[in-house]
């Protein structure tokens, strides 16, 4: 059994900020990644991301990845890494076990920061296995991770952020995006981003979404309907349309099984994308010890899961006898900068979902 | 409609235009219609032309007095929201934002794009900047008719 006083499970911009935070103040971590390297979703991203300067609005998301992990390997004394390994179990006594080249490794940690952030929803519609159907995410890892093109001609179902910017990367890599489609009758993401696709003549329909996939061996074409005010198919909208690919992206949820495994309290929150941990504002769960930061525990931002890893960092380190020499200025800006990104009307549905989880014992 | 297509109305872009004689300076065009969290075109400008304030959601407000047209509010921005529009003679010269390759060359003729995506226009391309400081996205130069001063937005390679 390995002993540690902080393990962080997720390299990504929350648990890179963690483990910065920590360090600063004296405490040691060891960072858990699942993937060959650090850096969570942000090493596909490679737009230039929104936010402020704090967070590093204006940088390329595979830029910030290199950011925030040269932020972590200035303290190679005290972060520790370990990628390509995933955490596997988690138990109440904060007993943790790791799978790394079909070894099993268990590990014993005073604190745990869980920071794995979130994984794709699917949709149910017939045929939707067929190869060429795909989430938003995974052809963006094929393509600005691997160098691969999905195909040649892509239908986008959602037009949220990701689906919006996906949208715009297939086009910069040369595929021919047919249309967004979205069953809202508004369109879900930045404004800015729709307008930047459909100048490129890309249209976004709303008040529609696919009804069926058609293909035999692989997709070959799929049929969209226009729908009602209940999000019910109207009859006789259905168009046909040839793709060789499709891409989902109708949201993302917390990928939270690891806190089921040792029983935190949780809650169903569909503004927060799904099964959330109950926290404090101390980013505490309802097992003492065990934190959560950035997209685990409500799918957001990387400049909120950021802020919120340098949070937690900051608590964990002075609960464990660390105390930051500038802890109070530190915890009243970070803070301040959550609120100030959440302020808007986008920063909504987050407000009221984390009034939700916030536990009780917690209203000071 | 923006919130239904993406396009925004006449309405909408004829309130970030200033009049016709502020327009014979090169002026920044910002066309963020919408409170979202975002600020680097306000942290970005040299001059402190573009206020946002403590907000961060709040919607940006170019000061024509103290833009220059400088252009790196164009290439800060992350929506890819922002020109810079001038009159020159009978022309209206722009500066845009463009992140697909190949990019263009001095000289070239482009065709000159509307919001909805539509061709309405030829475009001449005067100037390509492309160096470390404008990171990946190239601050393009064109002018066309004036005439296509409030519908134009960007260029696309004729094929
Ligand atoms: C297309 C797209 C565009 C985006 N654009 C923006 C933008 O412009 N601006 C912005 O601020 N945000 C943007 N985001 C959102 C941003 O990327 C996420 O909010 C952010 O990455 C969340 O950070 P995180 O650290 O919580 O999770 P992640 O980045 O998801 O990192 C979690 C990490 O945990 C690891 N992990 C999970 N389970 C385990 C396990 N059991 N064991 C070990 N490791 C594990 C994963 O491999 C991953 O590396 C975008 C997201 C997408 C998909
Ligand atoms: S063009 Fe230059 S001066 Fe004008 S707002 Fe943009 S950055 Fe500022
Ligand atoms: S940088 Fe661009 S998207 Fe962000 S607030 Fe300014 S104009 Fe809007």
């Amino acid at each position: 059994m390995i002993n540690k006083d902080l393990v962080i499970i997720g390299g990504g911009p929350a648990g890179l900020s963690a483990a910065k935070l920590a360090a600063e103040s004296g405490l040691s971590s060891l960072i858990v990644e699942r993937d060959f390297k650090l850096g969570g979703q942000l090493v596909k991203q490679t737009h230039m991301f929104f936010g402020s300067e704090k967070q590093y609005a204006k940088t390329r998301g595979i830029d910030i990845a290199k950011i925030l992990v040269d932020d972590v390997l200035k303290y190679p004394e005290m972060v520790e890494v370990m990628t390509d390994t995933t955490v596997v179990g988690l138990y109440e006594d904060k007993v943790i076990t790791l799978l790394h080249n079909d070894e099993y490794i268990k590990v014993q940690s005073k604190a745990i920061i869980i920071a794995t952030g979130a994984s794709e929803k699917v949709l149910a519609f017939p045929n939707n296995d067929l190869p060429g159907i795909y989430g938003a995410g995974a052809v963006q890892t094929l393509m600005n991770v691997n160098g691969v093109l999905p195909g040649n001609d892509v239908v986008m179902v959602g037009s949220g952020n990701i689906g919006l910017i996906v949208s715009y990367q297939l086009i910069q890599a040369g595929v021919n995006v047919k249309c967004v489609i979205e069953a809202s009758s508004s369109i879900g993401g930045y404004k800015v981003h729709a307008s930047k696709l459909k100048r490129l003549g890309v249209d976004i329909l709303t008040s529609h979404s696919v009804k069926r996939a058609n293909g035999t061996e692989a997709l070959e074409s799929i049929v969209i309907s226009k729908l009602d005010n209940n999000w019910d198919y109207i009859e006789g909208t259905e168009k046909t349309i040839e793709v060789d690919s499709l891409c989902i992206s109708v949201g993302l949820s917390p990928l939270s099984s690891l806190l089921s495994m040792i029983g935190v309290d949780m809650k169903y929150v569909s503004s927060l994308g799904g099964l959330v941990p109950y926290i404090d504002s101390h980013h505490e769960t309802s097992v003492k010890d065990v934190y959560v930061a950035g997209d685990v525990c409500g799918v957001e931002e990387a400049s909120s899961a950021i802020v919120e890893g340098y949070l937690t960092g900051l608590i964990v380190a002075s609960s464990l006898g660390f105390k930051h020499e500038n802890y109070d200025e530190l915890y009243r800006d970070f803070k301040a900068q959550l609120e100030n990104l959440r302020s808007g009307p986008f920063g909504e549905k987050t407000r009221e979902g984390l009034q939700e989880i916030a536990r009780d014992h917690d209203v000071k | 409609m923006l919130n239904r297509d993406g396009v925004a109305s006449k309405e909408q872009v004829l309130s970030r235009f200033p009049s016709n004689e502020v327009l014979v300076k090169a002026k920044a065009i910002t066309e963020c219609y919408e409170e979202i969290p975002c600020n680097p075109c306000a942290t970005s400008c040299p001059f402190d032309a573009i206020h946002i304030g403590e907000d961060i959601n709040t919607k940006p407000v170019v000061d024509f007095d103290l833009c220059t047209g400088c252009g790196i509010c164009v290439y800060s921005c992350p929506g890819l929201a922002i020109v810079i529009a001038q009159i020159v003679n009978d022309k209206a010269r722009f500066k845009l934002p463009y992140e697909l390759r190949p990019l263009p060359i001095v000289g070239e003729i482009w065709d000159g794009v509307n919001r909805s995506g539509d061709v309405i226009c030829k475009a001449l391309i005067e100037k390509v900047t492309y160096t470390a400081r404008v990171d990946r996205t190239a601050l393009v130069q064109v002018s066309v008719p004036l005439e296509f001063i409030h519908e134009f937005i960007t260029v696309r390679r004729v094929l």
